[in-house]
């Protein structure tokens, strides 16, 4: 689609930027990656009244051009990149009406830079609820831009938004702010003389940015490093300056046009729900009581649509089998890649329930008072407050939780989130633990309500989250911090979520987890398809022409023939022939070659334990017969021995594998995109598979 | 304000200065006016965030665990460690 004009939406975070997008572009929206960074970029249409078509992006919100955190970062790089496809031809500034002051000091920056600019004062009905009035005609004539109230929730003044947008002007007329050129005279003077910008405030930005910004090439970023010495500049002093500068134009202005009434400092209403729900006492119990909740509909919404994805794929899978010819093609399509997919597909709803219990938390303010609450606590163990969020969404899946540690500033805390994350009981490994449990603990209760069974799996969630913890202490020694951790944060007032972001926050995370991790969930399924269906040599056709030999086919009915002849190809295929190579190596945790292969499978997804497991002990390879997997397992003997394999040690030792290994190509792939290099991903790999063997040998070795 | 302390290593009194009140010293509910930081990389993020010399402070709440503290500052509720607030001295 082709624009007439480029708008960028900027502003504060809980100005109400995302929701005036939303307003603005409907479903008219895409998410994608800004270049070379993965940070969204979302981007979305709109008409103009004059006929023009209007493309908006939604830059991430920020209290500054001087970025804090990695999405912050992008708000100067688009609008400064001259040359880039993204660069706008109008920023919009949305304003929040009731907290001017701190809001002005990034129109400023952005007014200095001299792009053509309007003004969006958005919640006008908070400011007056606060006794604040503002003279928009006064302001807009010192500005020197307009301003348009408007109120994004109600979708008031979007038109008149609309309508100023299309009478844009191509040429910035706003006033200066401040005297940049003040601040460092000979470095703005040569740098603009060098770069030939016209812009001082831009050749300040430059001098503070330059390291960061992808369209410097290394020759002028060094330069602008040379001139910095030159003229001793002090990037952090300078920034305290033009700080001071700015706010103090900015209290003349509010001075000028804008009266309190009363002195009500603060939400009246928002303070008295802060009393309950950061109480020391209360605020714990709510918190846990919504994170219960929040369990609870997880796994109990999203089982029936589950299902019928699951379901669908099944159907999808033989319907194939019987309309294409028989082949290894067809084998490939639909073991393989459909059968890859639907292990992508089946996670979509857990991951659309948890990004709208996350985006109403975050919506109504709750989520900065858990940070809040939570800091200190984290904090002594190598996290921040904002690590709460990811971990408790690890419950659901990792990959959604490890996309949403972008929000936390410091680089150590979120690598440190984003290597622990993972080991929190996710739900693939619910189906693993379930399984074997049902196998080794018996179904009765102890202490009247309680069941052993049910005991046994609240444990492995608890001990999930202690192994979080510690391994979190223990990296927070090993990591070496790049800069210096802080939290300053602003608590939003409380408000009510709005119901049409949270519906297309589900649907936007779906979809980029979806396309994201799908393609490695297809690329890992395939191949495992092809080492579980091959095998090395001639020993697949030795094994057909063994069985169609007149004793056994007279013998044994059709049915069972097949399955005994498929457990055994699986037996020679490569994914068996590795299973037995890696048996000495995971014998002293207890399993045999089949757990092996069933290891091996998992590497992929965890969940594909049962289904591997059902294959292996030849059960029509139907993953949902749970109790017909369940007793061919449990009647599994040792040959060797005669005694069961799946015993009370094996079990727990299985699960402590489980618990511990990095087994989820679609979290290593998160994680690779999210860190931009393999080293992270391959360091997870090799602590968590580490720790895995380890703690399975001590399981095993102890219980046996 | 000037007191004399004794310093163990020149054996002798010496003048100390009595610092100033400092923003993780305030109880919850009183005011101070921002006069100076003692950080000059946190300083910066703070007067982005509002927290400016001359600006009054008001401490909203603490942590139920007693760390971070909130406080209202331009119109707003911010929230910062104590460690944080340490480095803003009051007038």
């Amino acid at each position: 689609m082709e624009a007439d004009i480029r708008v960028a939406l900027v502003g504060n975070p809980n100005t109400g930027k995302s929701t005036l997008f939303n307003v603005l572009t409907g479903l008219n929206q895409k998410i994608g990656n800004f270049p070379g960074v993965t940070v969204d970029k979302k981007t979305g249409y709109c008409s103009l009244p004059d006929g023009r078509k209007a493309e908006v992006i939604d830059l991430p919100g920020t209290y500054s051009l001087y970025p804090k955190s990695r999405d912050e970062s992008i708000v100067f790089s688009v609008l400064a990149d001259k040359a880039s496809e993204l660069t706008p031809d109008l920023v919009v500034v949305v304003i929040d009406a009731s907290n001017l002051k701190r809001n002005l000091l990034l129109y400023t920056q952005v007014a200095d830079l001299k792009i053509p600019v309007i003004v969006a004062l958005n919640m006008m009905d908070m400011a007056h609820k606060r006794g604040i009035s503002i003279d928009i005609d006064g302001l807009a004539k010192r500005l020197g831009v307009p301003i348009v109230p408007i109120s994004a929730r109600k979708v008031d003044g979007i038109d008149q938004l609309k309508t100023t947008i299309s009478y844009a002007n191509k040429i910035a007329l706003q006033e200066a702010t401040i005297d940049v050129e003040s601040i460092a005279p000979q470095l703005i003077e040569h740098i603009g003389r060098e770069m030939e910008l016209d812009n001082p405030y831009f050749a300040l930005q430059l001098a503070h940015q330059h390291e960061t910004l992808k369209f410097l090439s290394a020759t002028q970023s060094d330069r602008i490093e040379q001139l910095e010495k030159k003229y001793s500049f002090h990037p952090q002093k300078a920034q305290a300056t033009e700080t001071i500068a700015r706010y103090t134009f900015i209290n003349k202005l509010l001075h000028e046009t804008v009266k309190k009434h009363h002195a009500a400092h603060d939400d009246p209403w928002s303070n008295k729900i802060d009393k309950v729900l950061t109480h020391r006492v209360f605020g714990f119990i709510i918190f846990f009581g919504i994170l219960l909740f929040m369990f609870q509909a997880i796994f109990a919404w999203s089982a029936y649509p589950m299902e019928l994805i699951e379901n669908f794929f099944v159907w999808a899978q033989s319907s194939l089998h019987h309309t294409l010819p028989a082949g290894p093609l067809t084998n490939l399509l639909v073991d393989g890649v459909i059968a890859g997919l639907s292990g992508v597909m089946v996670f979509i709803p857990q991951i659309a329930i948890l990004f709208a219990f996350i985006s109403i938390l975050e919506d109504t303010g709750y989520m900065a008072r858990v940070t809040f609450m939570m800091d200190k606590i984290m904090r002594k163990v190598g996290l921040s407050g904002k690590s709460v969020v990811p971990l408790i969404g690890g419950f659901a899946c990792a990959v959604p939780s490890i996309m949403s540690t972008r929000t936390i500033e410091n680089w150590k805390d979120r690598m440190i989130t984003i290597l622990v994350t993972p080991l929190v009981t996710c739900s693939a490994r619910l189906p693993v633990y379930t399984l074997l449990i049902a196998l080794v603990v018996p179904s009765r209760n102890v202490w009247w309500i309680f069941n052993l069974q049910g005991l046994a799996l609240t444990a492995m969630y608890l001990f999930s989250l202690f192994s979080a913890i510690t391994v979190a202490l223990v990296m927070k020694y090993l990591l070496k911090a790049r800069e210096r951790g802080y939290f300053i944060m602003e608590l939003p007032v409380y408000r009510m979520p709005r119901w049409n972001n949270v519906f297309l926050a589900m649907v936007e995370r779906a979809k980029t987890f979806v396309l994201e991790a799908g393609k490695v969930i297809i690329a890992v399924s395939v191949i495992l398809w092809v080492l579980a269906s091959y095998g090395p040599g001639n020993r697949f056709d030795q094994i057909d022409q063994k069985y169609h030999q007149p004793e056994y086919v007279r013998s044994i009915k059709p049915d069972d023939l097949n399955r005994i002849i498929a457990s055994e190809k699986l037996e020679n295929s490569y994914a068996g022939v590795m299973g037995h190579v890696i048996e000495p190596v995971i014998k002293p945790l207890g399993f045999d070659w089949k757990i092996g292969i069933a290891l091996i499978t998992s590497f992929a997804a965890r969940e594909v334990f049962v289904g591997t497991m059902a294959t292996i002990y030849s059960v029509d390879g139907n993953a949902e017969q749970m109790t017909t997997v369940q007793q061919k397992m449990h009647d599994a003997k040792d040959p060797a021995t005669g005694k069961p394999v799946f015993t009370f040690a094996v079990a727990f030792s299985l699960m402590m594998f489980y618990a511990f290994a990095m087994q989820c190509a679609s979290t290593m792939a998160i994680v690779y995109r999210e860190t931009k290099s393999w080293k992270w991903p391959a360091i997870q790999f090799g602590y968590m598979t580490g720790l895995a063997y380890i703690i399975s040998f001590i399981t095993f070795q102890l219980l046996k | 304000m000037f007191l004399f302390g004794f310093n163990l290593n020149k054996r002798t009194f010496v003048p100390v200065q009595i610092e100033n009140m400092r923003l993780s010293q305030l109880e919850v509910g009183e005011k101070g006016i921002v006069k100076e930081f003692t950080d000059l990389e946190m300083s910066v993020k703070l007067m982005e965030m509002g927290c400016l010399p001359g600006e009054e402070i008001r401490v909203a709440r603490v942590a139920p665990l007693g760390d971070p503290i909130a406080i209202h500052v331009s119109g707003y509720q911010l929230s910062l460690r104590k460690r944080e607030a340490s480095t803003i001295i009051l007038q």
